[in-house]
């Protein structure tokens, strides 16, 4: 079928199977390859877009249920909180083998854009579709406190 | 992954070696690059002369670019433990560069050039990264410094001694004048290299021991990375591949009309571990796979249901094994004991899972040279099998290694089947057309290659003053090993990957006997983060608890007063302990302590555990102290050490892998496969030890303590003592049976 909606700010218009999942179109057609595949049932995260401003796992989102909707990935995201928590990121040396890293960030800026000071029950609430092997978990919530100071500072 | 104790037999001792004059190649454009050396044909030639002649090289390892950055070549797999960062820092040191100018690639796969000097072959695993790279990056830095001086001081027309270097900037003693890295690369290529290296002395140190910025984290963050998954090339087939259900079942016949029929889907082939489809992008490719009816012959599969396995197992220990240490008399000492405490340690087979499933591109050219592209733990053995499954000689193979998203031994196959599958595909379709394998979830969960489910049998004495006076430990376990081509470890029928941690505890302890029952099954096991550590500290450890409670004895006090003799073992123990004495204990909640030995590290760790609102528990905090010698980035020590507690504590509370009656593999993706999750994730406080001791590893040490400290808090909280594993399971049953 043809699709069109808005990825990172960008009109696009594809010829595409109206089942596909938004992760293939993604990284096999448009190869943007930031948003990983790691489960394919919506169970670890690592595929976790923006739909319409809200974290969503590309990996079970049919390309048809996109049409005409506003998609940003990690390589487009771009705010004050996205902007803070990859200082953060930096700051706290949050990856090892960073895979499931995009889809972390993902999750907290969509945390942060909604809650700019969460707490820690709230951050678990928020992350804990997030799976990272490497259990680099307490850093990631080092970070997000971190990034929520700063956009706090700035407030 | 791989023990060390093996291969330490292998040992080079690197630091007294020079750099020959021969090895070094003169080239324009820079001080470059093992790349461009036609050192191709040596792939595999581990044991040859020429190996140690290049060994050291500046050349093979360091790239200075006249843009002034200054790039290492690293010759171990990147899978999330920190190799580019760490090797980096120690050829950084010696150079006197400045951090922001390093950056970090992989190596090609070369082994004359880029073994592990604990393995011969190039190859990262039992925590060795770092440490068996620990004197040949520091002389790889310390040469290419020797040459940059060289050609500063030709350039200058001045003398060497009136040079320094410092944080990347080259200084003339006699004037102002300064000249970069960069500017010097050209002139440094045609230096000899120096003939005698001195290293710095540690209190030298200027990056090493500090925290340093890690080199990819700003790539890893931003989904720059490109992991082999990322890997679009022009024209490229997607594969995916149908497995048997059974391990040890074939395809006996198949039906691929439906398949064939998806839309995208391009090709189908039969292949020695499955049937593959092949299709224009990954979606088509799974579809098509769903779409294939296959018949399995189950007749050679292996059927017994891990519950049977498991009481086989347990049945076994009831003997004595095949002794693998025995000091005293145990028979006796058990007879005569005042009281005897048996227990029967259950753990299941647990799955790698890494956040990137198994992957490889591969390429067969018009020439029958192959390109490969994949996270390889053992690129010799992969590049070898690439190379004999596509007919040509390991020479026309090109490996190149792709950071990898987790690994944790997954990607060190000894027989390296997953390049071996890719291979056979790669060879079903037209040359000069790259061919991308990805396993699904799926796939990887039900792919085998698991820790071993194993048992372990304890029969501990109490004397009348409460100390331990015997202690009869019986294994049961499959090899790692064995029919592959580390069948060498297996020394007099005991593979050291069954036992280890078991051997050679900390505790002094008199009659003491460890046995191994070696059991056979068709299920393929694999070293697994901390390989034989994962399942004998628990049992070790949690057994010592018991018997220290039982005797009367203080966790802590109890533990020092048995290891007179392990000063470095004792270190940790004490530090850990101390570290959690600053800490006041949360409310109703307990603390268990544990402390082991693996891959030449040192780590001891305290748990605070409570009772949730559900009667399981919760992690509240971990204590942890480790010695790991001279710690070279502590920073990642940490990180390690807090990877480590969430993998380890992930497996104890919720990972098994099982077959059903019939031999079907139970779980099938994270929904049923369980991992650690943040909310569960304890808070971590790490203290380093220092020591004057070399570098060891990290990447596993920090794992095997974690199990025990949980589960002696849980005991010491609710009386309930865990011997049956993942522990929520078990400790819920518990609970229902209370």
């Amino acid at each position: 079928m043809k699709v069109n909606f808005t990825l990172n700010n960008e009109q696009k218009s594809l010829e595409v199977g109206a089942d596909t999942p938004l992760l293939w179109v993604l990284r096999d057609e448009l190869n943007l390859t930031g948003t990983k595949y790691g489960c394919g049932k919506a169970q670890c995260g690592a595929c976790t877009i923006h739909l319409n401003g809200n974290a969503t796992r590309s990996c079970i989102l049919p390309v048809s249920a996109v049409n005409g909707a506003n998609i940003t990935t990690i390589e487009g995201v771009k705010s004050p909180a996205a902007d803070a928590l990859l200082e953060a990121w930096k700051k706290h040396d949050v990856p090892q083998c960073g895979f499931c890293q995009s889809g972390q960030i993902m999750s907290a800026v969509n945390l942060l854009t909604r809650n700019p000071a969460p707490s820690d029950e709230e951050i678990d609430a928020s992350m804990s579709g997030n799976l990272c092997r490497c259990a680099t978990y307490t850093r990631i919530k080092s970070a997000i406190k971190d990034a929520s100071n700063t956009l706090g500072e700035k407030a | 992954m791989i023990g060390q104790s093996f291969f330490s037999q292998n040992v080079n001792p690197s630091t007294s070696e020079g750099i020959s004059r021969r090895r070094f190649l003169k080239l324009s454009g820079g001080l470059l690059v093992a790349l461009q050396l036609p050192l191709s044909k040596l792939a595999f030639a581990s044991s040859d002369g020429v190996a140690n002649e290049h060994a050291n090289s500046p050349n093979a390892f360091i790239e200075i670019s006249s843009d002034n950055t200054v790039t290492v070549m690293i010759k171990h797999l990147e899978m999330g433990q920190g190799a580019f960062t760490g090797l980096a820092v120690l050829a950084a040191e010696e150079l006197d560069a400045d951090w922001q100018q390093m950056r970090a690639k992989h190596a090609p796969a070369n082994t004359a050039l880029y073994k592990n000097l604990n393995f011969g072959i190039q190859g990262v695993g039992g925590s060795t990264g770092l440490s068996n790279s620990y004197d040949q990056m520091r002389q790889a830095g310390a040469a290419c410094k020797a040459m940059i001086i060289g050609a500063a001081a030709q350039k200058w027309g001045i003398s060497k001694d009136l040079i320094s270097v410092t944080r990347g900037i080259v200084s003339r003693l006699d004037t102002e004048d300064t000249l970069t890295f960069g500017e010097l690369a050209e002139d440094a290529a045609s230096q000899t290299p120096p003939s005698e290296i001195k290293l710095k002395a540690p209190s030298e140190f200027v990056l090493i021991g500090t925290k340093v910025p890690k080199l990819d984290t700003a790539e890893k963050s931003s989904g720059a990375a490109v992991f082999t998954q990322d890997i679009q090339l022009e024209n490229m087939r997607y594969a995916v591949v149908a497995h048997p259900p059974q391990f040890g079942a074939k395809v006996a016949s198949f039906d691929d009309t439906e398949a064939k029929a998806v839309n995208g889907v391009i090709d189908i082939q039969a292949i020695p571990s499955g049937i593959a489809v092949i299709a224009k992008n990954t979606h088509a490719a799974i579809k098509g796979k769903n779409a294939l009816k296959i018949n399995w012959d189950s007749s050679g599969a292996e059927k017994r249901s891990s519950t049977q396995l498991m009481n086989e197992y347990l049945a076994t220990t009831k003997n004595i094994g095949k002794i693998a240490t025995s000091s005293g008399d145990v028979d006796n000492a058990l007879k005569a004991a005042d009281e005897t405490h048996e227990f029967f340690f259950e753990f299941p087979f647990l799955a790698h899972t890494p956040m990137e499933t198994l992957d490889a591109v591969i390429q067969i050219n018009n020439d029958d040279s192959v390109e490969v592209w994949m996270g390889s733990q053992l690129q010799t053995v992969d590049q070898g099998v690439v190379a004999s499954v596509t007919g040509v000689d390991p020479s026309k193979v090109t490996l190149n290694t792709m950071i990898s998203g987790g690994s944790f031994g997954r990607r060190a196959q000894p027989d390296s089947g997953f390049a071996a599958e890719a291979a056979h595909i790669a060879k079903t379709q037209p040359k000069g057309i790259p061919v991308k394998l990805m396993w699904t979830r799926e796939d990887d969960v039900q792919g085998g290659r698991y820790r071993p489910l194993t048992v372990h049998r304890f029969e501990g004495a109490l004397n009348d003053n409460g100390d331990i006076s015997a202690w009869d430990h019986t294994i049961a376990t499959q090899s790692i090993v064995a029919g592959s081509p580390f069948a060498g470890m297996i020394q007099n029928g005991i593979d050291p990957t069954s036992i280890e941690g078991a051997q050679e505890p900390c505790y002094d302890l008199s009659d003491f006997r460890l046995s191994l029952h070696t059991m056979q099954n068709k299920v393929p096991v694999l070293w697994w983060r901390s390989v034989g550590h994962t399942h004998t500290a628990y049992a070790v450890e949690v057994m010592m608890d018991y018997l220290l409670e039982k005797g009367g004895k203080d966790p802590y006090k109890g533990r020092m007063a048995l290891m007179p003799e392990h000063p470095r073992d004792q270190g940790v123990l004490k530090a850990a302990y101390e570290l959690s004495q600053k800490d006041k204990p949360a409310k109703d909640s307990a603390r268990g302590i544990a402390v082991h030995r693996s891959f030449g590290s040192y780590v001891a760790q305290v748990a605070e555990v409570t009772k949730d609102s559900n009667g399981l528990p919760k992690v509240s905090k971990v204590w942890c102290a480790v010695d790991c010698g001279l710690a070279v980035n502590p920073d990642i020590v940490k990180a390690q050490m807090e990877g480590g507690i969430g993998f380890g504590l992930s497996s104890i509370f919720h990972e098994e892998l099982s077959l059903n009656e019939g031999g079907e593999i139970a779980q099938t993706n994270f929904d049923s496969y369980q991992l650690l999750r943040i909310q569960e994730m304890p808070k971590v406080e790490t203290i380093i030890v220092q020591t004057e001791f070399p570098p060891t590893g990290v990447g596993e040490p920090g794992l095997p303590p974690i199990g025990p400290a949980v589960a002696n808090a849980w005991r010491r909280l609710t009386g309930q003592m865990v011997t049956r594993l993942p522990m929520i399971p078990e400790v819920k049953r518990m609970n229902m049976d209370a």
